[in-house]
């Protein structure tokens, strides 16, 4: 009898100590997942006012401007239908470049400049991040709708 | 000429792979010998081809044969010949013919060594390797050759990726599939355990070398490839949750938690469903992981679609090998038993609370790996994971874990008393709160996750020395002479002790890291100096240097500290002119308290550049603890009673065990 009372109590303690673990994976799983959004979508006010996000796109040539204090940059991100200016502190990445594909994760600024804590630029030259590629895509698309209404 | 000779023996090597995967099961089955007798033969001829087309393929990386797309897109004639050799595995097809040329290898050192088994049993696992062979010699060979000719031939090639261009290039992606590809053989076990329907103390002694030696490997693949990313990637970072580093991870953590089971399987006769369970989830992750690095799914889920067949192959094979294997375990296990009974609070019950924990953190890694991957795939939007969700739900997990990693140890088999463990732990327990307030507070910093880790650190590492004084201690009646006890003791003791010192010499050196690392962003002049606590970083300008296949700006700086020389380190950004690529390369001052890691950033004008500084505390640390636990493996390996016996000897060992061996890991 008192084994099998052991052997309940083992089981339920474990049974406890997995809805509580799954509660918890899956709240810093919620909050800890970033979304991504195009130039566009920004635009449009989709994305979070508080918060981060990952925007995409190109580097715009000519866009590139560093800062007197040589560290910080700024330049501007387009999908081709929209564009905006992102502010950065820091080195870039060595493939960072004008006129290629970008993904940067930060937070919008109040004066809708958007203010990246990280730029990433994949290890693969002619590799495109997909998330770019995608904001470009999606861009072009869109053009295509406009045109035909 | 060559190329075909390659790819010829590739498809030869294919149809012996059918063979060795079909016929001995059915010899062994219809109990017809001739058939069964066909696996070992079978299995070397396979080996011997694939190492003709292994060999044919790095032939043609030695000649710069630029008629061969792979070699044309993955090499260049200006490329140093350890990266000429190198590159046949900087690619998606090379990766593959590497995978299945583990493979053989494996399997091959099956038919030298696992001579012991009895026939059938050894019939039924050579030949399962040979099924897990054929699926990837058909990948290779109908969707992925890379023999493949290019014509007209390329007057030069595209050139290795200058990130690739590391010695780290040469022995991370072989000593990872080692381990990778090593999994197959436990897999290979647990299937004709189930086919067999026979798992007993036996079984897992002959599978517990075979796990720990691919074990071993994995544990310092994903070490090199942490160090390489270290010093190549110019960031500082060792460990970024990028899903490529994650897809390593997870066959590690079910790896480490099979180990453990197979102990229990070992010693007690118990948890025997599981093992065989975990062993099919090891290898399971492992071609997860493989597909996943190499398949192109991380680049975007739609490269399925530009190579539909490849996909579509990929999914075909997992399915059919991990849901084969779930089915044959669905409808064996029960045959198999679950074992031996245990107490609440036992060596046991730890071990699988261990197990359980393992499992967990493989299970929150494949969620943060694989959900943004479906979510792309069902069209919902472009999401990422970030590191502070793997960060937080590991230390969550792992905590727990490595608290009962001290306690583990001390209990006995079967029943354990937990005041006497109490007993036994108290000056670890000291020790550990004692040092996890003192060092934050030396150290002039305190948080939550520095006292948590640095006693974490300190109880798994005062624990272990413990573990080996009580031994010691118990010993002493017997054998008084210190030397004459300390060798006594098995090697499967030391490797134990060893492997769980390196984990809590890896989990200081993390949360030290972690907790006190330092950086700097600094647009530096020729000659300023940079002060960083009682350092002065004084930058001395800039040279040019002509490389082999690149063009170098090499930067120089002199780090003093109290006017006393500390290095003089050399940061250099590199332009790679065939792919018009740029590359980093930090220098790196490494020491066992803290690195110098200084990476240039941009040309400014006159003569300045941006710099970032980095002192990284303890972060060796880092990779010592894995080398600390493969070390430990290789001492558990070294064990007598692994050692290599013909099968008369293996019989007296059943029958006399010596009791010292079987006392292994006893307190």
């Amino acid at each position: 009898m008192k084994a099998r009372h052991k052997r309940f109590g083992l089981i339920a303690a474990g049974l406890i100590l997995l809805v509580i673990a799954t509660v918890l994976i899956t709240k810093s799983f919620r909050s800890n997942l970033v979304f991504f959004f195009t130039p566009t979508q920004v635009e449009k006010g989709e994305a979070p006012k508080t918060g981060s996000f990952r925007i995409g796109g190109l580097v715009e040539n000519g866009s590139l401007k560093r800062l007197p204090d040589g560290l910080h940059v700024q330049f501007r991100v387009t999908d081709t239908a929209k564009t905006m200016q992102v502010v950065y502190k820091g080195i870039l990445p060595d493939l960072f470049k004008e006129g290629k594909g970008v993904v940067a994760e930060g937070k919008l600024g109040t004066n809708g400049v958007f203010e990246a804590d990280q730029v990433l630029a994949k290890h693969d030259e002619n590799y495109m991040p997909p998330e770019a590629a995608a904001a470009l895509k999606a861009a072009q698309e869109n053009k295509a709708k406009g045109k035909v209404i | 000429m060559i190329p075909e000779l390659g790819h010829y023996s590739l498809i030869l090597a294919f149809f012996f792979a059918i063979v060795q995967g079909t016929l001995p099961l059915i010899g062994v089955w219809r109990n017809n010998k001739r058939l069964a007798n066909l696996a070992v033969p079978a299995a070397r001829t396979q080996f011997l081809f694939i190492a003709i087309a292994f060999l044919s393929l790095e032939y043609a990386f030695y000649t710069d044969d630029f008629s061969v797309l792979y070699v044309a897109s993955t090499s260049n004639s200006h490329l140093p010949l350890m990266y000429k050799l190198a590159a046949l595995w900087g690619g998606h097809e090379g990766s593959m013919l590497l995978w299945v040329s583990i493979l053989g290898l494996w399997t091959m050192a099956v038919t030298l060594f696992a001579k012991a088994l009895p026939d059938s049993f050894r019939i039924r696992l050579i030949a399962v390797m040979g099924m897990v062979s054929m699926g990837f010699l058909a990948f290779i060979i109908f969707t992925s050759s890379p023999f493949e000719r290019l014509i007209p031939a390329a007057l030069d090639g595209r050139d290795l990726n200058p990130l690739l261009q590391d010695p780290g290039m040469v022995f991370h992606p072989p000593v990872l599939y080692m381990g990778y590809v090593g999994f197959s053989v436990a897999f290979a076990f647990a299937i004709a355990a189930l086919l067999d329907g026979k798992l007993d103390i036996t079984w897992a002694r002959w599978t517990r070398p075979w796990t720990t030696v691919a074990w071993v490997f994995l544990t310092l693949g994903i070490a090199f490839g942490s160090k390489w990313a270290y010093y190549e990637l110019g960031w500082g970072g060792w460990w970024f949750w990028d899903a490529v580093e994650n897809a390593s991870f997870m066959p590690w953590l079910v790896g480490t938690a099979l180990i453990h089971s197979l102990a229990v399987t070992e010693k007690r006769d118990a948890f025997k469903v599981w093992t065989v369970l975990l062993s099919i989830c090891a290898f399971s992750l492992s071609l997860l992981g493989t597909f996943l690095v190499r398949s192109g799914v991380l680049t975007s889920v739609h490269a399925f679609a530009t190579d539909p067949r490849r996909g579509v192959f990929i999914l075909l094979y997992l399915v059919v090998v991990i849901g084969g294997a779930l089915l044959l375990f669905a409808l064996r296990a029960p045959k198999v038993g679950l074992g031996e009974k245990f107490d609440v609070v036992s060596r046991e019950s730890m071990l699988l609370a261990n197990n359980v924990v393992l499992a967990a953190a493989a299970g929150s890694v494949l969620l943060g790996t694989m959900y943004p991957l479906l979510m792309d795939a069902l069209g919902a939007g472009k999401i990422s994971v970030g590191p502070p969700y793997f960060d937080a739900v590991f230390v969550a997990i792992m905590a727990p874990g490595l608290f009962l990693m001290g306690l583990g140890p001390l209990a006995k088999w079967k029943k354990a008393s937990l005041p006497e463990i109490g007993t036994r732990l108290r000056v670890a327990a000291v020790i550990s709160v004692v040092s996890a307030v003192l060092v934050p507070f030396v150290m002039g910093k305190i948080t939550l996750m520095l006292v948590v880790g640095v006693f974490m650190g300190i109880w798994v590492t005062s624990t272990t020395l413990i573990l080996l004084r009580n031994r010691i201690v118990a010993r002493q009646d017997t054998t008084p002479n210190l030397v004459d006890n300390l060798k006594g003791i098995p090697l499967a003791f030391y490797g134990m002790l060893l492997a769980h010192l390196g984990i809590g010499v890896f989990v200081l050196g993390v949360t030290l890291v972690k907790g006190y690392e330092s950086e700097q962003d600094l647009r530096m002049d020729k000659n300023d100096v940079a002060k960083i606590g009682n350092l002065d970083f004084k930058f001395d300008g800039v040279a040019k240097i002509q490389g082999p296949n690149y063009e170098s700006a090499q930067g120089t700086f002199t780090v003093t500290s109290n006017g006393k020389e500390m290095a003089v380190l050399h940061p250099e950004k590199r332009f790679y002119p065939v792919q018009g690529s740029v590359m980093t390369e930090a220098d790196i001052k490494p020491g066992l308290v803290k690195d110098l890691y200084i990476s240039l950033g941009e040309p400014l004008e006159e003569g300045a550049w941006s710099v970032r500084i980095y002192i990284k505390p303890f972060v060796q640390w880092i990779w010592a603890g894995a080398i600390l636990m493969a070390l430990g493996g290789f001492c558990a390996l070294a064990d007598k009673r692994y050692r290599i016996r013909n099968k008369k000897t293996d019989q007296d060992l059943k029958a006399g065990e010596p009791q010292e061996a079987h006392e292994a890991y006893s307190a």
